[in-house]
């Protein structure tokens, strides 16, 4: 994987996903190692996010790497105009690793078209967020011992949310049985439910979360995005859609874990942080690990 | 009016390329498609022509020149009936049908508004493949959103 970037999870084959989560397991047991020392990492966050970004730096710098960048495209010249070819084609000359977050759709692909470094796609609009999806398959894998066979239920916003499109591309390789909870206007697109069905497996559809709780081994919980919704009426009309508090988990299998991409509005009560089922906080400390075996497989050939 | 007369409505072409059977309505795009508003070659077109199989057909006749089968295939999204003779001294020298192609790339525009190919200068790129009901889809090389047929425009 040197020097190759990751745009969608599907640039990786299976082997690969996999070699980079046996990779996180060993940063899990010694985060802080000096393998990145000299390498720069630019961290390009045109649209801002906190928890994935300080995750990105936290990740590198405990690799002993450095980091330039900026969290906001507000102070930057692209508000004097300037292209993302441009911005990025600068950047190459100060890096060795572009990680960028962006608004616009594909904007990630471009980039790594026009880049002489790799890049690193942490979220292209509503497109892909590939290291997302693979610390929640590091996660599924560390709660679970496994990522093969699994019952796996994704609940809320399916129709914009990127990270429930990638980490259903990618579970795709480990025949999981994939319950969809949505409302009817964010059903999962048909450009993703066509992965599923390439990979001949199957797949249900639900409006009510009820129905499945008790056999599922994951319960992926996402917000309902308010800045994804092209029509602020659909989305006021959905928003409180679907809230989880704890009694709902009474009969739930004892192995039922809890995963949310993070940050949560109110479709998690604060009651199911304290039930052991509920492992979201976790899951974005599985980020750190997650990026620092990706960030060194491409600058170290690991 | 004789057959013969008819059949030259639009003036033969002593070597080039006759692409037939174009849907009327499409014989515009199919000329931009190809890049005929551009080319130094004669062309010769005609629309709202007769056809016993069609009723109503359009026609191009391009002297001296020929096409690749991938150059040709792009027009096969907005004429799929279309079909396409070589001409060699006056004599048909091969007839074949146009394909869908695999990937189609720079003549589409991506339909989601929040592409980068919609956004920035970037010359779109698609696959093409049929959903489970059978309909043609091209699906973004860059935003990996699908665009129906339906809402296909050419830029």
């Amino acid at each position: 994987m040197k020097n190759r970037s990751l745009v969608s999870i599907n640039d990786y084959s299976k082997e690969e996903i996999i070699r980079i989560l046996d990779l996180a397991e060993e940063f899990e047991k010694q985060p802080r190692q000096q393998i990145l020392k000299g390498k720069v990492i630019a961290s390009l966050f045109f649209e801002p996010s906190t928890r994935t970004r300080l995750s990105f730096e936290s990740a590198a710098q405990q690799l002993g790497a450095s980091v330039i960048g900026f969290s906001s495209a507000a102070t930057t010249s692209v508000q004097k105009g300037e292209t993302l070819k441009d911005t990025i084609l600068t950047v190459s000359n100060y890096s060795d690793l572009i990680v960028m977050r962006h608004p616009v759709d594909g904007s990630a692909r471009y980039a790594s078209e026009v880049a002489p470094v790799p890049i690193i796609n942490a979220g292209d609009g509503a497109n892909q967020h590939p290291t997302q999806c693979l610390l929640d398959l590091y996660s599924i894998r560390k709660t679970q011992g496994t990522l093969d066979n699994l019952d796996i239920t994704f609940v809320g916003d399916l129709k914009y949310g990127r990270t429930v499109h990638s980490l259903t591309m990618a579970l795709c390789h480990f025949n999981t049985r994939f319950h969809l909870v949505s409302p009817v206007e964010l059903k999962l697109p048909s450009a993703v439910k066509r992965h599923i069905k390439d990979a001949e497996l199957q797949y249900e559809q639900y409006t009510d979360m009820n129905e499945v709780i008790n056999k599922s081994d994951i319960l992926y919980m996402t917000r309902i995005q308010r800045e994804r919704f092209p029509d602020q009426l659909e989305y006021e009309r959905v928003k409180n859609s679907y809230n989880l508090v704890n009694s709902m988990l009474t009969d739930a299998k004892s192995n039922l874990r809890i995963l949310h991409p993070l940050p949560r509005v109110n479709e998690i009560s604060t009651d199911v942080d304290s039930n052991p089922m509920a492992y979201y906080f976790q899951q974005a400390l599985n980020g750190i690990y997650v990026r620092q075996a990706l960030m060194a497989s491409i600058l170290d050939n690991k | 009016m004789s057959d013969k007369r008819k059949e030259l409505i639009v003036s033969a072409i002593s070597n080039g390329t006759v692409i037939d059977h174009i849907p009327t309505e499409t014989v515009f795009q199919v000329i931009k498609i190809l890049g005929l508003n551009k080319t130094k070659n004669q062309v010769y077109f005609g629309i709202n022509l007769e056809s016993k199989k069609y009723g109503s057909k359009g026609i191009i006749k391009i002297s001296d020149k020929y096409f690749e089968t991938e150059e040709i295939n792009k027009i096969a999204l907005v004429a799929p009936s279309a079909t396409l003779i070589e001409i060699h001294d006056y004599e048909v020298f091969k007839k074949s049908s146009v394909r869908i192609p695999q990937n189609v790339n720079k003549i589409v525009k991506c339909f989601n508004p929040n592409c980068i190919t919609n956004k920035e200068d970037v010359d779109t790129k698609f696959e093409v493949f049929y959903d489970e009901s059978g309909s043609l889809k091209l699906s973004c090389h860059y935003c990996e959103k699908n665009t129906s047929k339906e809402n296909i425009v050419f830029i």
